[in-house]
């Protein structure tokens, strides 16, 4: 399972799921950049494509969160857009999705532990982001903690597990079976890469607009 | 019975015992939701936006029972803290 080629720069140890990662986002970031360079009126095949994707993304974050969408969407796109490339790249032979490395999805994990409280604290300022953990009960402040890190937690090992276990089942079936036996297999993993991004997306968006709506809420007591 | 005849055992017999049943219980509750899920999608067809979406949380939510189950049991299998205490 961990056989990853790693190199030395300096004292960090560069592993093949952080160059898979580099990869990632040198693509998305030049398609995203490439297909926004020549926006017509009336669009043409590609920017049909891009300009649908924006406003399924849009009217999907708005649904959750009216008020504040727009302030959140660059961060649960990004969200989006990269999981859903990084789960499926795990499909190209030679290739592993860097998901399904603890590491990872810890990280993005723990941006949105950040943000959410970054959001929180610039929609309604300190005093009252801080207030919302001593409502309704000062008595609730260990459980609004604890539910803090446990849901950070949940978030990075639903993700690792999901993406870890589908290649841990194809490899399976491929040992006991032979070869194109797992083909079944990596139907659903395509399947599960989609749901996986977009559970991920969304429970992070679900944690922000909490943090945001619950503030409008007591701002307006 | 040598001491790692019975740590592999015991943990080949919790793993499978603990897959069957992380398996099969996180499954009974899915298939609640989805029967609530499908009888308000049949009362009222035009909430299905709001269903759906929560539908697909819960079930991730529950699904990631599942997960941690056999993240434990992969632990238990690959990577068995307490071997080190009859390896040493």
């Amino acid at each position: 399972m961990e056989q990853d080629i790693s190199f030395n720069l300096g004292p960090l140890s560069i592993g093949l799921s952080l160059l898979t990662t580099w990869g990632i986002m040198l693509i998305v970031t030049a398609a995203a950049w490439l297909s926004t360079r020549h926006l017509e009126l009336i669009p043409g095949s590609v920017q049909t494509l891009v300009e649908g994707i924006v406003v399924a993304i849009d009217e999907a974050i708005l649904a959750v969160a009216p008020q504040h969408g727009r302030q959140i969407l660059p961060f649960i796109a990004t969200l989006w857009l990269f999981l859903v490339v990084a789960n499926l790249v795990g499909l190209i032979p030679g290739l592993h999705s860097p998901t399904r490395d603890l590491s990872v999805t810890t990280a993005l994990a723990v941006l949105v532990f950040f943000s959410v409280h970054w959001f929180g604290i610039k929609t309604l300022g300190l005093k009252k982001y801080l207030r919302h953990y001593l409502t309704p009960s000062p008595i609730l402040l260990p459980f609004h903690i604890i539910s803090e890190f446990t849901r950070t937690l949940a978030l990075a090992i639903r993700l690792f597990g999901n993406m870890m276990s589908l290649e841990m089942a194809a490899m399976l079936i491929m040992m006991v079976a032979g070869f194109l036996a797992p083909i079944p297999i990596l139907m659903l993993h395509i399947i599960e890469a989609l749901v996986q991004a977009y559970i991920f997306g969304m429970l992070a968006l679900i944690y922000l607009a909490g943090a945001m709506q619950s503030q409008q809420l007591n701002a307006q007591e | 019975m040598s001491d790692i005849a019975l740590i592999v055992l015991g943990s080949s017999v919790a793993a499978i015992i603990g897959i069957a049943l992380g398996v099969m219980l996180p499954a009974l509750a899915m298939g609640k939701a989805i029967n609530s899920a499908l009888e308000a999608l049949s009362r009222q067809p035009e909430s299905e936006k709001a269903v759906m979406r929560t539908l697909f949380i819960g079930m991730a939510m529950i699904e990631s029972l599942a997960i941690y189950c056999l993240v434990i049991i992969l632990i238990v299998l690959f990577r068995n803290p307490l071997l080190e205490y009859i390896v040493k």
